[in-house]
């Protein structure tokens, strides 16, 4: 038996074992050429080979699941290595202007095997408890690839060696406009989403509000923001409070107006789907509004709440990036920079945080999600 | 004593309770019984305020309802529905120590009531105790819903066609426990049902609705052989009613003395237990445990209209 996704991912895998694995330049701006793995350094080859071994093995419909998730980390782990191992060997020594970057047959390689992770993970089906280690045990191997000072000739890692106090900084930023933004969302949200429940009447006009803005793109929203807040700004008092029509705070505001209708709609579906004969027990019983609201509704909505947190954490650590146009900050801040200079590496610098924020927040998101579902079965 | 006077509930101009006077006396069950859009359940409805009336007063031991805060009501008046209602993220613990927690019992006098309850309902506490509701049979389900509404012994409790989701094992085991734990407790109840076989074998009292009207308010026997009009009539039905009647009576208060064939009947069969076996068996008398018989004779005699 062959295993279908499994033939994809070596078919995908594969080719990028063909494709230039790096692209040694010059300098961080002109275009450089192409380097594969098996060219790339003294042990390359060898990597090449064990990478295609377990490529070809995952087609195996035989392979158990556990076996293999195992096999895609090592994968995984072996991709990221040699991108480590060709910067350190072909990075001329002592030339601070030269760079190696990751290239199509990386991109690839690294698709392939991070397909096969999510395959062997789907299949393996682990409990909330082990689905919890596994999470932990990727995030302390990231931590010590990082770490290990062994992808520090990259491009993207010696942009972020001279930036890193810039890039700590941003991060903050970012984690506070995502997480910032779902606060806001959530006081606003929650009350607005439990009255629109109790009185019908409002229910049409504040979707459709909320509907509205959440169909402004979000570029224009960022940019209505400016003159909007600029001239609240200028009332007496205001920038006490932090207004101001550029920075953070207009970006802010334009991210928890996103967050409104995900966790507004959230809210009340959630409660709409507490069954009709448990709220009128509930009130049969003597319990009062508070006590129906606080012991049985928000408890029965509390996984639709919590999907609407997913929703607007995800949503808003990918929209962050677009605050670092209007001076916002956050990891758009590299992003934008990096596409002014043309420097791919740059912009990489604030991509690949944000894909790895919104993937792990995704992920934490979905187990607390699996816990409340499975407290309440 | 509960004490309905000229309860009116008008929807949209209609009145679907329309100007309802009822006595329903302290420690028996009263059935409402009606078709549905008869305006049952709304009467039962304004009892515990979950409906308002349009004019008129519910008086709970001469104490009119209007004018005491409607979740401490509901509180001392237990209440039973068709779907049942439990929590579902609580235990059936949980469920059942619903009022006592909202009244602040303590927690040790709040875990020995549930134990009781669980026990009254034949399911072992430490089986039932920690279950949650989706781990439970419908018949189950149904027997937690009531002991949840009794939890805090309320002397009056409601119940709106609280066997309608049971099959028809499942119904006659829940309405022999109801009438056991009814004996035993003392407690008044007013049961909203559409099926007269219901509203016979539980009802002390029977109440038939129609229209927002109730037609006729009586005892189940006068209900079967003295319908007051051609609705009632229409609701009993005509071929059952004969067998409604002796379901009310048991053997015991029938028998005399004498000799009969064949294998005995207990005392606490009903006569319409008793019929069948004498059809069945082709005999024209029973002995009946104990001593005694039971003749086909007399029970023919019971089983018909009351005489003009």
């Amino acid at each position: 038996m062959m295993s279908r996704p499994g033939v994809l991912f070596a078919l995908l895998g594969i080719a990028g074992l063909f494709l230039p694995l790096v692209h040694l330049r010059p300098n961080r701006i002109v275009p450089g050429e192409g380097i594969t793995l098996t060219a790339g350094f003294a042990t390359g080859p060898l990597i090449a080979v064990g990478l295609a071994a377990i490529l070809i093995a995952g087609c195996l419909g035989r392979w158990s699941p556990g076996l293999r998730t195992a096999a895609a980390l090592l994968g995984l782990v072996g991709v990221i290595s040699s991108l480590g191992l060709a910067a350190g060997h072909l990075l001329p020594k002592g030339n601070g202007l030269a760079r190696v970057a990751p290239a199509s047959g990386f991109w690839l390689l690294l698709a392939a095997f991070a397909f096969m992770l999510a395959d062997g993970l789907t299949r393996l089906r682990p409990s909330v408890a082990a689905s919890w280690l596994i999470l932990a045990g990727v995030l302390v191997l990231a931590a010590a690839l990082l770490g290990s000072g062994m992808l520090d000739q990259v491009s993207v890692m010696r942009e972020y060696a001279t930036r890193r106090g810039p890039f700590l900084a941003e991060t903050q930023t970012h984690l506070a406009l995502a997480f910032g933004s779902l606060g806001l969302a959530l006081a606003v949200g929650l009350p607005l989403g439990v009255a629109i429940y109790l009185t019908a009447r409002a229910r049409g006009p504040v979707l459709t509000v909320l509907n509205i803005v959440q169909t402004i793109p979000s570029l224009a929203l960022f940019g209505i923001m400016i003159p909007l807040l600029g001239w609240i700004a200028t009332l007496p008092g205001a920038d006490r409070l932090g207004v101001s029509g550029i920075g953070s705070f207009p970006a802010l505001i334009a991210l928890f107006l996103y967050a409104l209708l995900p966790v507004v709609s959230n809210t009340l579906s959630g409660l709409q789907g507490v069954p009709l004969p448990v709220r009128e027990a509930a009130l049969g019983l003597g319990m009062t509004r508070g006590q129906l609201l606080a012991q049985v509704l928000i408890p029965l909505a509390l996984p639709s709440l919590l999907a609407a947190v997913r929703i607007v954490l995800v949503q808003n650590i990918g929209l962050a990036v677009i605050a670092g146009l209007i001076g916002g900050g956050g990891f758009g801040t590299f992003v934008f920079q990096g596409l002014n200079q043309t420097a791919m590496d740059l912009v990489l610098l604030g991509a690949l945080p944000t894909i790895a924020l919104a993937l792990l927040a995704g992920i934490v998101m979905d187990l607390l999600l699996g816990m409340s579902r499975g407290a309440q079965a | 004593m509960i004490e309905l006077r000229h309860l009116t509930r008008v929807y949209a101009g209609v009145p679907v309770v329309d100007d309802v006077s009822l006595n329903v006396p302290e420690g028996e069950i009263t059935a409402l019984v009606g078709t549905s859009g008869s305006g049952k359940t709304t009467l039962l409805r304004m009892i515990n305020r979950l409906v308002e009336p349009t004019t008129g007063q519910v008086l709970i031991g001469g104490q009119d309802v209007a004018g005491q805060p409607v979740h401490l009501l509901r509180r001392r008046i237990g209440y039973v529905i068709q779907g049942v209602g439990l929590f579902p993220h609580h235990s059936v613990a949980r469920n059942i120590a619903t009022v006592p927690r909202l009244l602040g019992w303590p927690p040790a006098q709040i875990g020995a009531r549930v134990d009781e309850l669980l026990q009254l309902f034949q399911l072992d506490p430490a089986t039932f105790r920690n279950r949650m509701p989706h781990q439970l049979s419908g018949g189950q389900a149904q027997r937690v819903g009531v002991a949840r509404a009794l939890a805090a012994r309320p002397d009056l409790l409601l119940l709106d066609e609280p066997f309608g989701a049971l099959d028809a094992i499942g119904r006659a085991r829940a309405q022999a426990d109801l009438r056991g734990v009814q004996r035993q407790l003392g407690t008044t109840m007013i049961l909203v049902t559409h099926d007269i076989n219901e509203a016979v074998q539980l009802g002390d009292r029977i109440a038939v609705m129609d229209h927002g009207r109730i037609l006729q308010h009586d005892r189940p026997e006068r209900i079967l052989t003295d319908p007051a009009t051609p609705f009632v009539q229409a609701l009993i039905g005509p071929g059952e009613r004969a067998f409604h009647l002796l379901s009310l009576s048991a053997v015991l208060g029938m028998t005399q003395p004498g000799q009969a064939q064949g294998p005995a009947i207990p005392r606490e069969a009903s006569l319409r237990d008793a019929l069948a076996e004498c059809l069945w068996s082709g005999r024209d008398a029973l002995p009946v445990e104990g001593g005694g018989i039971v003749t086909l004779a007399a029970l023919r005699a019971h089983a018909r209209q009351a005489p003009e």
